[in-house]
């Protein structure tokens, strides 16, 4: 059976082994996310916004996406892939699972970090108030994650309060004995005032194909500022379709950082929307490819009031038979005067096989804004190369400074200074120098 | 120390130097002169191992090594150090950083550990010292808007840094103005003892009043057609290069 047909079919048996233990609302929103995902099925490369990028080879695989507890992966496992050093919330799930004893929650007054679940059993008024009003209800990926999705991070930081510490989220694959397909879902409430970084990796242990599909939703309310980090340097077996979906008040500050290292397949929705004015957003991103990966970065800034400002800087560089897609679209709505948008995207493309489609839209009905974009492709620069070479320095690390140099300068919104170290270190191995970097 | 014979060099498909021959022992200074065009820039890159250029015929010996198929690097670690004409900017690398690594490459080359930090920061005050720059100048990108003077005063600080055996100085005072200039020369004369060599290449006389050179060179067509003590840059500042054309020509 086609994955699509399995996902659509096994719906309504899920939904009795769910019945009576979720609220109506809930699974109102479960059977309108099927429906959507049922008519428009999965995205096709006929689909405008899949032109470059095709999910064929992940759909055609099978999977099994029946979470299954899992007791034995112990800590040992998975510190490597969190950030040490430093004090943090973290919440850890194995195959789809919420994993208590790996994670380290908190119930304070002032904010929450917990399992979706436990929210949506213990805290249905709040959950209910945002769970799933900041997500694109109409793209079929965020139904069917809305369908089938049970367990993800659940982050509340209330008026005024700043989490003291870094909260870390991470998925982590250890089935080895079958191909699996995961629906995560995070939700993320910033009110007004609050404050909060967040740290979110997908990492597989076993060799078995994985295919994620995760939505996140943040609310950053008035004056709120949320940074968050995703580490995406999973194995070649797996795959990430990741829809994020930021509303912001006025005078809020958002950040989504995004490092791509490896992995089959990376898809990244990233939906920035303005309710107040005077918001500032800050998407950054670097791109470090080789081997047969591809990544996606889709973005989309909707600057619906006046006054607010998008920044956004992607740097890709692109080895061996990489792929790399970049689309910003930028929206200026008609009252959105006073707006500034910027776009950047650069790309380094190392081998006559690597590729980048690089895409900026910008579609502005307000008269007074400034709107820049700009996107270059380039090789390294021979004169800089030969320059270091001759004062000793070796060519792969002559290479990996002009490469660091390049991409360093999306690394000015990090800081926490142990999470801005261990990102340069990830850069420096994929690199692979042993050098001090910055 | 460097011993250069019947070089010929090309680039797509153009001859640029057309059997040169030179020899450079320890303690001493020369100077290559010559008009634009003449294949003086080259002749520094294929030295230093510039691998755009095609090497047709000829030898380069350093130390007694051919040092031919040695890669740019190697031939740094072994000793040879070239200061552009127009050092490159490296944004987001700072200077104290490159620095550091281009010392510690060469230190793991010949097998060293790298340098106690402690050490590195008194050597580099040293030398900054003799360079006359600021301090703040170390934490500043590489050559990244820095002023041609300060580009160049940058190229001899690593030098110093570095204590080549071999130091080529290409069109070293191109766009100094005088200080600078005197800066710069004095920073090489410090540098300058009878174990190592320098090769000072360059249009006119002014940066020879500093560094007096041993030998003077006037390079040609490819080719070097005059040899001469410093009394030959005095009288080329004089007369230019047509009478050593027409020499030449006749």
């Amino acid at each position: 059976m086609k994955l699509q047909d399995k996902l659509i079919n096994s719906f309504e048996k899920f939904g009795q082994s769910l019945s009576g233990s979720e609220t109506d609302s809930l699974r109102k929103m479960r059977t309108e996310g099927i429906e959507v995902f049922k008519n428009l099925g999965f995205p096709t490369t006929k689909d405008e916004e899949w032109k470059y990028t095709s999910l064929n080879k992940c759909i055609k695989r099978d999977y099994d996406f029946g979470a299954e507890f899992s007791l034995d992966i112990r800590s040992e496992d998975v510190d490597r892939f969190l950030c040490t050093g430093i004090d943090s919330y973290k919440l850890v799930f194995v195959n789809g699972v919420f994993n208590a004893s790996l994670s380290n929650t908190t119930q304070q007054d002032k904010f929450f970090v917990s399992n979706l679940k436990d929210a949506y059993e213990g805290n249905s008024e709040l959950f209910n108030q945002y769970y799933g009003t900041i997500a694109d209800k109409e793209l079929s990926m965020v139904g069917l994650n809305t369908a089938y999705a049970q367990e993800g991070a659940f982050i509340h930081v209330k008026a005024g309060a700043v989490v003291d510490k870094l909260i870390q989220i991470l998925y982590i694959n250890s089935d080895s004995s079958r191909s699996m397909m995961n629906q995560a879902r995070n939700l993320i409430i910033a009110e007004d005032r609050g404050e909060v970084q967040i740290l979110e990796r997908h990492q597989s242990l076993s060799d078995e194909y994985v295919f994620t599909n995760s939505v996140t939703e943040i609310s950053v309310g008035n004056e709120a500022n949320v940074k968050h980090f995703k580490v995406q340097n999973d194995i070649d077996t797996a795959s990430l379709v990741d829809s994020t979906f930021v509303k912001q008040g006025t005078k809020s500050t958002a950040l989504v950082d995004t490092f791509v290292f490896s992995g089959e397949l990376t898809r990244n929705n990233l939906h920035f929307e303005f309710t107040g004015e005077h918001a500032e957003a800050h998407m950054d991103a670097i791109t470090l490819l080789k081997g047969s990966s591809l990544v996606d970065h889709h973005t989309f800034v909707d600057h619906a009031v006046p006054n607010c400002q998008s920044f956004q800087m992607y740097k890709g560089i692109y080895d061996e038979k990489s792929k790399g897609v970049f689309n910003g679209k930028v929206m200026v709505r008609k009252d959105a005067q006073k707006t500034n948008a910027y776009q950047q995207n650069n790309n380094l493309l190392l081998s006559d096989f690597a590729s980048i489609d690089t895409k900026p839209q910008l579609e502005i009905f307000a008269d007074d804004v400034a709107c820049s974009h700009g996107c270059t492709i380039g090789q390294l620069d021979e004169e800089a190369l030969f320059y270091m070479q001759s004062r000793g320095i070796p060519l792969k690390e002559a290479k990996a400074f002009l490469m660091f140099a390049f991409a360093g300068d999306t690394l000015k919104n990090i800081t926490i200074p142990e999470l801005k170290e261990q990102l340069v270190n990830l850069v420096a191995r994929e690199l692979k120098v042993d050098l001090e970097l910055n | 120390m460097l011993k250069i014979k019947d070089l010929r060099v090309e680039i797509e498909g153009k001859e640029i130097i057309k059997g040169l021959s030179l020899e450079i022992n320890k303690g001493e200074v020369h100077a290559i002169m010559g008009p634009n065009g003449a294949g003086k820039s080259t002749l520094s890159a294929v030295i230093a191992g510039r691998d755009e250029y095609e090497v047709t015929g000829g030898s380069i010996e350093f130390e007694g090594k051919d040092i031919m198929d040695m890669a740019p690097e190697d031939r740094a670690h072994a000793g040879v150090f070239l200061s552009f004409q127009y050092p490159v900017e490296i944004p987001g690398v700072s200077v104290t950083n490159f620095i550091k690594t281009a010392l510690n490459e060469s230190r793991k080359a010949r097998d060293l550990d790298p340098m106690p930090a402690k050490d590195m920061l008194k050597l580099m005050r040293e030398k900054q010292a003799l360079l006359e720059m600021d301090k703040q100048f170390m934490s500043r990108s590489l050559n990244e808007g820095f002023s041609g003077g300060e580009k160049k005063r940058n190229e001899i600080f690593q030098m110093a840094m570095l204590d080549p055996k071999l130091a080529i100085l290409d069109e070293t005072d191109s766009g100094l103005d005088i200080d600078a200039l005197r800066i710069v020369a004095n920073g090489v004369n410090k540098l300058k003892n009878v174990d190592n060599a320098v090769m000072i290449i360059t249009h006119y006389q002014r940066l020879l009043d500093h560094i007096i050179p041993d030998f003077v060179h006037v390079l040609y067509d490819g080719k070097i057609v005059k040899s001469g003590d410093k009394n030959l840059a005095i009288e080329l500042e004089e007369k230019g290069y047509d009478w050593i054309k027409k020499e030449i020509e006749a």
